[in-house]
């Protein structure tokens, strides 16, 4: 499904991606671990088309469809979804208005029929229902006054509402208490753990792999990928630490 | 303002940004006037979203205890100009809620000139302009407080959000006060989207366009909040945008 092939990247001229390659197939769930400054978050932002992140070397495909030819909207109809770590607020503008505006635009660049408001309503109610989200909340203005764990939440319930091929998580485990843990962790099972779909998760702890089992742990550091492994390889970093890893 | 029929000159302070080559064609300019019984209240939205250039003149007057709610969109796709008198009695109130929407290499601007002759009255204006291309967006306001006027509460809040770096905005709030205990507030303020939010939108699907238009709703909608025709506003205002996304 993504194929990353010796992708190098800079922000603002600091090369922070160095020949990067990893290949996610349909139906796999991986996890990017690493420690801080090595690139993962990067890597996300590099694939969304962030202002800012430039690709000075290598490709990225979905589906055979070369990534950096799009911009970020087509990216999204592509079916690539971002998990921010830190979602932007918007305000004086709900989630409901903007979500059914994001999910029709997709569908509009995909040559779908719009959804009807009934539809849509119907479409976020049963999604917010699976992060145990009350639609009130998503009446509100895009993210502002949401505390850290209900955003990361929202963030799951726009991943379900826009039924994205590959979602890219960055970090959707920070800033959770236990209980929202467990439900964003069963949230992405439900959402995304599909044979169609596949999803990269961008992480520091363990704690989120306990929910979301991962086919394949990636390590990365200086801007490659150091190692890969099975879900153990969680484990052993979690015990080891990543210095003693990635060396 | 404007009684007389001599085409004013940029020397002028209320003409200092004004695109005197457009206003000769429409000088010189009607005024319309409006006064207000004492006690009474009145409205008026006008709008200016033609094709040819158009400049207008109000001057109200507000008995004692009078109100008025005044709402704006300058949004033609030429040359706009609206000027606004307003002579407030003994606790009148008047609000004026204005947005200013140009791209291209219009030049819209709202002059207003606010006299609390009496004390106790309130005025508020909030004016916001979206400005891209080359466009010029003006607001000149003064409020004039006259002696022995006490008790005045005057606020200006004035935002400019420029789409291109080669649009330009000009705000001026002036206070002119001869009375002592007033209060007289203005807030100014010229911005860019913000490019993080852009990025988030974006990233859900919506194309540039439509992630500009949606930031900047909520932003307009400041200048139509609680007008009787609330919503017609803010949809003329989301056509207005709409052309110069």
């Amino acid at each position: 499904m993504l194929t990353i092939e010796n992708l190098s990247a800079t922000v603002a001229d600091k090369q922070i991606l160095k020949d990067l390659s990893l290949t996610i197939n349909a139906g796999e769930i991986h996890a990017i671990m690493g420690p801080n400054g090595a690139g993962k978050s990067t890597l996300g932002y590099t694939l969304g088309g962030r202002p800012g992140y430039e690709v000075t070397g290598g490709s990225a495909t979905l589906d055979g469809v070369n990534l950096f030819d799009l911009e970020p909207h087509e990216r999204a109809a592509a079916g690539l979804f971002l998990g921010f770590q830190y979602p932007v607020e918007i305000p004086g503008v709900s989630f409901v208005q903007f979500l059914r505006e994001s999910a029709n635009a997709q569908r509009k660049a995909r040559g779908e029929a719009p959804l009807s408001g009934g539809e849509f309503l119907k479409l976020a109610k049963e999604k917010a229902g699976l992060l145990r989200m009350d639609m009130d909340m998503l009446k509100r203005p895009v993210n502002v006054g949401f505390s850290g764990g209900e955003k990361k939440r929202a963030e799951m319930v726009q991943m379900g509402i826009l039924d994205p091929k590959l979602a890219i998580l960055d970090e959707t485990d920070s800033g959770l208490d236990i209980d929202a843990l467990r439900i964003c962790g069963e949230g992405i099972n439900a959402i995304m753990r599909k044979p169609d779909k596949a999803v990269l998760l961008i992480t520091h702890y363990q704690r989120l792999l306990d929910y979301v089992k991962p086919d394949f742990v990636h390590v990365l550091a200086g801007g490659r990928i150091v190692r890969t492994g099975g879900p153990e390889l969680a484990l052993e970093l979690e015990e080891q630490g990543y210095e003693a890893v990635a060396a | 303002m404007s009684d007389t029929l001599t085409l004013p000159t940029r020397k002028e302070e209320a003409f200092r940004y004004a695109d005197i080559a457009s206003l000769e064609a429409l000088w010189p300019v009607a005024v319309q006037d409006i006064r207000v019984a004492a006690g009474e209240g009145g409205a008026l939205a006008l709008v200016l979203d033609g094709s040819n250039a158009d400049a207008r003149e109000i001057a109200l007057v507000l008995e004692d205890g009078a109100s008025f709610d005044l709402r704006l969109l300058n949004a033609g796709s030429a040359y706009g100009r609206i000027a606004v008198s307003v002579k407030l009695g003994k606790g009148a109130n008047f609000h004026l809620g204005a947005a200013q929407i140009a791209g291209g290499n219009q030049t819209v601007e709202i002059v207003t000139e606010v006299t609390h002759a009496e004390p106790d009255a309130v005025s508020s204006q909030v004016i916001r302009s979206v400005l891209g291309g080359h466009a010029t967006g003006t607001y000149l306001g003064k409020v004039a407080v006259a002696r022995g006027a006490i008790g005045t509460d005057g606020s200006q809040s004035i935002r400019a959000m420029l789409l291109d770096r080669t649009a330009t905005a000009n705000a001026r709030p002036e206070l002119e006060i001869y009375a002592d205990d007033v209060k007289c507030a203005h807030g100014c303020a010229v911005g860019e989207l913000d490019p993080q939010g852009l990025f988030y939108l974006a990233q859900r699907g919506l194309t540039p366009a439509q992630a500009k238009k949606l930031m900047l709703q909520a932003f307009i909608a400041e200048a139509f909040v609680g007008a009787v025709d609330e919503e017609a506003l803010t949809q003329a205002a989301l056509d207005a945008l709409e052309a110069i996304l």
